[in-house]
């Protein structure tokens, strides 16, 4: 499963295929970084934080964002012009609803202590805000080409803030990733001890900020004015 | 007594934002002035505290393996419980329209105060969340699940105007300028989230 994710991390930075103009290029990478849906537009943070202990259900909900991402934006912006603004809202969340209830009883079909471990966290990509946020700010004003695309690019600039985290909080929290081993025995003989906090919500919370200085400090035109 | 130990326990035990991460977005977006963040924490309290006891109606009557067995017992097999997602947030979105309705009628001074955070509610993953959590914890009764749905409500509402308050002060900080605004935001919760979690040794 692992592979599968890496291999769509790399394809938009490998550029030039004549199929994409570069308009569509930047609806792809733009979100990976100077657009990023975590950092900069500040959506879909619940879930980021939540299931980041430790690599593997990050990337197994990296891959049911994307998917009802990608479905979602397709399907509204096929409806964006039989739905009257009024019910909206509605009609977006039955569709996402519908979308994340196949990832639930997939997950539960093919990976069961997965889904167990994300727990109600699979129930809430339906209101995980990037879904939402994408689907309003663009899928409903545009065809379903650019919508689909700016979905992707979107799932994957949350997946790599999700699996940067992740992969924080296991190696020093539990000395592994993917559930491997990865801190030699012979550290823990010496006395070295796994950073407990690192298991905690709360340093979720300063490992994103501390991305985002970093981002930032990089990238100066995303600095706040106080 | 269970019901304060309820209440207290989803106030601080299993608070929304610093155990959960629950409805972090409209958290970090809308915490930058107390007066705003009181509105929507008082409009998530509200919410939460009506549509947890109607989704739980719904699990208990109408989803659960076996809820249909009131029709007759040919029904108590069937298994709705795949819908529940759907229904959930169909109630939610529901709920916070009508709401939103009956608040402009009765007392627009509130709608007013309200404002645009009612319908974004509908999207706060707090309220699902409640939902969810209620589904998963398997309250007994009606008025266990409305007290943990007002106290986790009330929760998310300390939550956010504590940060609000902060981040009010904070602007007179000088900060690096990296990690001004939603930076500091982070890091601030993580900090108050090390603070709330000197409760999660309670035993209640």
């Amino acid at each position: 499963m692992s592979t599968e994710t890496t291999v769509q991390e790399k394809a938009p930075k490998a550029p030039a295929k004549p199929l994409f103009t570069a308009k569509d290029r930047k609806l792809i990478t733009d979100p990976l970084d100077d657009d990023n849906p975590i950092t900069v537009q500040v959506l879909g943070i619940c879930s980021a934080l939540a299931v980041t202990v430790q690599l593997k259900p990050a990337l197994f909900l990296c891959m049911g964002v994307l998917f009802v991402m990608v479905f979602g934006s397709a399907t509204i912006s096929l409806l964006r012009n039989l739905v009257p603004s009024r019910v909206r809202i509605i009609v977006q969340l039955v569709v996402v609803a519908a979308l994340v209830t196949v990832v639930d009883l997939a997950l539960k079909a093919l990976a069961y202590d997965v889904s167990k471990e994300l727990s109600v966290f699979v129930g809430l990509i339906i209101t995980n805000c990037i879904v939402m946020g994408r689907l309003e700010a663009f899928a409903l004003a545009n065809k379903p080409g650019p919508s689909i695309l700016d979905a992707f690019g979107n799932a994957l600039g949350y997946s790599v803030i999700l699996i940067i985290v992740a992969i924080f909080r296991e190696f020093f929290g539990s000395g592994s990733i993917m559930g491997f081993n990865l801190i030699p025995q012979g550290f823990y003989d010496m006395g070295y001890v796994n950073n407990g906090l690192f298991i905690l919500p709360p340093m979720a919370l300063i490992l994103v900020g501390i991305i985002i200085w970093v981002q930032r400090s990089r990238n100066k035109k995303l600095i706040e004015a106080n | 007594m269970e019901l304060v130990n309820i209440f207290v326990k989803s106030i601080f035990v299993d608070n929304m934002i610093f155990a959960y991460f629950l409805g972090m977005c409209s958290y970090l977006a809308v915490s930058k002035k107390v007066n705003t963040a009181v509105g929507l924490g008082l409009a998530v309290v509200f919410v939460l505290g009506i549509t947890v006891p109607i989704n739980y109606l719904l699990e208990n009557y109408l989803l659960k393996p076996g809820a249909l067995s009131w029709m007759g017992a040919e029904m108590a097999g069937i298994d709705l419980s795949f819908l529940s997602f759907i229904m959930f947030i169909a109630v939610i979105a529901a709920t916070v329209q009508i709401v939103e309705m009956a608040v402009e009628k009765f007392s627009p001074s509130l709608y007013s105060a309200l404002g645009i955070f009612l319908p974004l509610i509908a999207v706060n993953c707090s309220i699902l969340g409640g939902a969810l959590f209620m589904q998963e914890r398997d309250y007994a009764n009606i008025a266990q699940a409305t007290v943990f749905g007002l106290g986790s409500g009330v929760g998310w509402f300390i939550a956010i105007v504590a940060i609000a308050a902060i981040r009010e002060k904070i602007r007179y900080s000088n900060i690096p300028g990296p990690v001004r605004g939603l930076g500091m935001a982070f890091i601030i919760t993580g900090l108050m989230g090390i603070a709330f979690l000197s409760f999660s040794g309670i035993k209640l």
